[in-house]
């Protein structure tokens, strides 16, 4: 068994968030990067248990310059067996999973996992278009993942409820919270990721579909009207009054 | 030229996020001078297809095959892929729902039209496509032009409002050419949150975090819920230590919602908690410590302890609702 997860570097969820070049690049001054919360805690992470129960293959794909390197090695500390990058700087979607999926044709995996959405370009976009470009089922947004065989039952969130799927591998899936729980890489684990394979690979051709043209940020809160805690009607009268929303 | 909007129903209703997408896609057709499509796939009434057109849509197309009443996405993707082609689509709409996020990136590499996903504002199509969307968990937005023919906008739930106009749509039957190995994945069970207001379509969400102490305090908070009409959430560490389940966390790890009204009690506002609920359009925090946070990010706040303020929110919601 062989399974593909797919990394991305976010950056720290405290960061603060400032854009320079006229507003249409983030600013990294300061900020520390890590790996996707849904990559690493959940895809990352399941994908290890598989390993561990099912003896499969752990592979690593990053699409990214040489500064992502710390946040795969530290995907390979946790457990991962080999990892690649590509050599390419892009923030377009369909850019992205072509690079994953070319590198997917190659290797014949059995499961590629990604995770929910990125937490700086939420795109939830990148594993069904990954799954499209191989060839593969795709289950979306999945909370739980049991392999029997060659059969992946899984579950996955819609609006109101749950679903209980089943599908052949080779599949591809979004992983969401519920599907493993977190891990801290362990100093055995840490010198290991150092010897462990870190494959370039370059790019290959292929158009970009979208680009940024400018970042905004919101404007700043009014501010908080403070009420009495004796006096909660004030706030009842305000909330349908004032702000209409009862 | 036409714009196509994927309007997809749970248990025969269209949902209301799909509401909301054809809705903007009638405006993005109107915006480009041409008519909007919806297309409705599975077991739906008469009744239900026609009053799409009073979201805007001219003709809706409906497949109504019984195997569609739950959605196989990759059947999904390619019966839209056909009705892009018959309708001769060049914009498609897409909720960014659980659906469309399944659906709308494969249909974006199956047909090379670029995606900009959790759209918050229509086009501007002074410059070539260009969609708002939130990035950075709503922290900033980012303006992203597409610049593929074919283009593909999923619209964030509860960012526009619906609203029902007197227009009417043609229904037409459309066949596809699917078949029986097409459904590759299999759905086994289908599990409904009954009876509660579904937690990422509700317009009120009250929800509580670590200053209840522990789960034997909910009551309080649920009494509230329920004169407000709304669904519940929580925090993380409420979830982790299972004094909630876990579909009710919100925040960055957790769902992320955007109701008319958030209702925070007792929960401090952490940067990653806020990362899930900045979006609504009302914050009301309750919390005991006045430097909590989560001050800063609300539009009205009491300084006070839980237990006493919000049984007698409450009692005031009551009184002001049956009047
Ligand atoms: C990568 C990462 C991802 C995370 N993702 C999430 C996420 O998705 N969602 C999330 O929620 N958190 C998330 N967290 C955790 C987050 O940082 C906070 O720890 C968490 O939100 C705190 O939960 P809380 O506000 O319920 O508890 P606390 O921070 O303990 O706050 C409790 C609050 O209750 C108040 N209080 C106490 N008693 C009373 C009373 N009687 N009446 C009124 N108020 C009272 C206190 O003043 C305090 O402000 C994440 C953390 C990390 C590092
Ligand atoms: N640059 C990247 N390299 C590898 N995987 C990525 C990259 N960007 C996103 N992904 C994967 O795709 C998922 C969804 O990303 P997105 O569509 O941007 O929200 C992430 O959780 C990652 O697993």
């Amino acid at each position: 068994m062989k399974i593909l997860v797919c990394i991305s570097k976010t950056p720290d969820t405290t960061a603060k968030i400032a854009f320079i070049d006229n507003n249409t690049k983030f600013s990294e001054a300061g900020v520390q990067f890590i790996i996707n919360p849904y990559d690493e805690w959940y895809a990352l992470v399941r994908a290890l248990e598989l390993k561990e129960t099912l003896n499969a293959t752990v592979h690593l794909i990053t699409v990214g310059g040489a500064d992502t390197e710390p946040v795969i090695r530290k995907a390979l500390a946790l457990g991962g067996d080999e990892a690649f990058r590509v050599d390419a700087d892009s923030h377009d979607s369909y850019f992205i999973a072509s690079q994953i999926a070319a590198h997917a044709r190659s290797e014949n995996y059995d499961i590629i996992l990604t995770g929910k959405e990125t937490i700086d370009y939420n795109g939830s976009s990148i594993g069904g278009m990954v799954a499209e470009l191989a060839g593969l089922p795709f289950v979306s947004i999945a909370s739980k993942l049991d392999v029997n065989g060659t059969t992946a039952t899984l579950r996955r969130e819609i609006e109101g409820g749950e679903e209980t799927v089943e599908v052949s591998l080779p599949v591809a899936i979004s992983a969401q919270k519920g599907m493993a729980e977190a891990r801290i890489p362990n100093m055995r684990g840490i010198m290991a990721a150092r010897t462990k394979p870190l494959k370039v690979i370059a790019p290959v051709a292929v158009d970009q579909l979208t680009s940024v043209t400018s970042f905004e940020l919101p404007p700043a809160k009014a501010g908080v009207k403070l009420i009495s805690p004796d006096n909660v009607e004030e706030l009842v009268k305000l909330l349908h009054e004032e702000a209409k929303v009862i | 030229m036409s714009v196509l909007i994927f309007a997809d129903q749970f248990q025969g209703n269209i949902k209301k996020s799909a509401l909301e997408a054809v809705q903007y896609g009638s405006k993005v057709a109107q915006q480009l001078g041409t008519q909007a499509t919806a297309i409705v796939l599975g077991e739906v009434s008469a009744d239900e297809l026609a009053s799409l057109g009073r979201y805007g849509a001219s003709k809706v197309l409906h497949v109504a095959d019984a195997r569609l009443n739950e959605l196989e996405t990759g059947v999904g993707v390619k019966i839209i892929a056909e009705a892009v082609e018959k309708e001769n689509a060049d914009v498609i709409v897409f909720s960014h729902n659980f659906s469309g996020r399944a659906i709308a990136p494969q249909l974006s590499a199956r047909l090379k039209a670029g995606l900009v996903a959790g759209a918050i504002a229509l086009p501007d199509t002074s410059a070539g496509f260009v969609v708002k969307k939130n990035v950075f968990s709503g922290k900033a937005f980012a303006n992203v032009n597409i610049t593929s023919a074919k283009k593909i906008v999923s619209v964030l739930p509860n960012t526009f409002n619906v609203e029902a106009g007197s227009g009417t749509a043609a229904v037409e039957a459309f066949a596809p050419s699917i078949s029986d190995a097409d459904f590759k994945i299999k759905i086994t069970k289908v599990e409904t949150v009954s009876g509660e207001v579904p937690l990422t379509e509700a317009e009120i969400v009250v929800s509580g975090g670590r200053g209840l102490k522990g789960p034997e305090n909910w009551g309080i908070l649920e009494d509230l819920a329920h004169a407000l009409g709304a669904a519940t959430a929580c925090s993380r560490p409420v979830a982790d230590a299972h004094w909630r389940p876990h579909h009710e966390h919100v925040g960055q790890t957790g769902f992320t919602v955007r109701p008319n009204l958030y209702v925070a009690i007792g929960i401090s506002g952490a940067i990653q908690h806020l990362a899930g609920v900045n979006g609504s359009k009302v914050i009301v925090v309750i919390n005991k410590d006045a430097e909590a946070p989560f001050f800063k990010a609300a539009d009205y706040g009491i300084v006070g302890d839980a237990f006493e303020v919000v049984p007698k929110l409450t009692e005031a919601v009551k009184k002001y609702k049956g009047k």
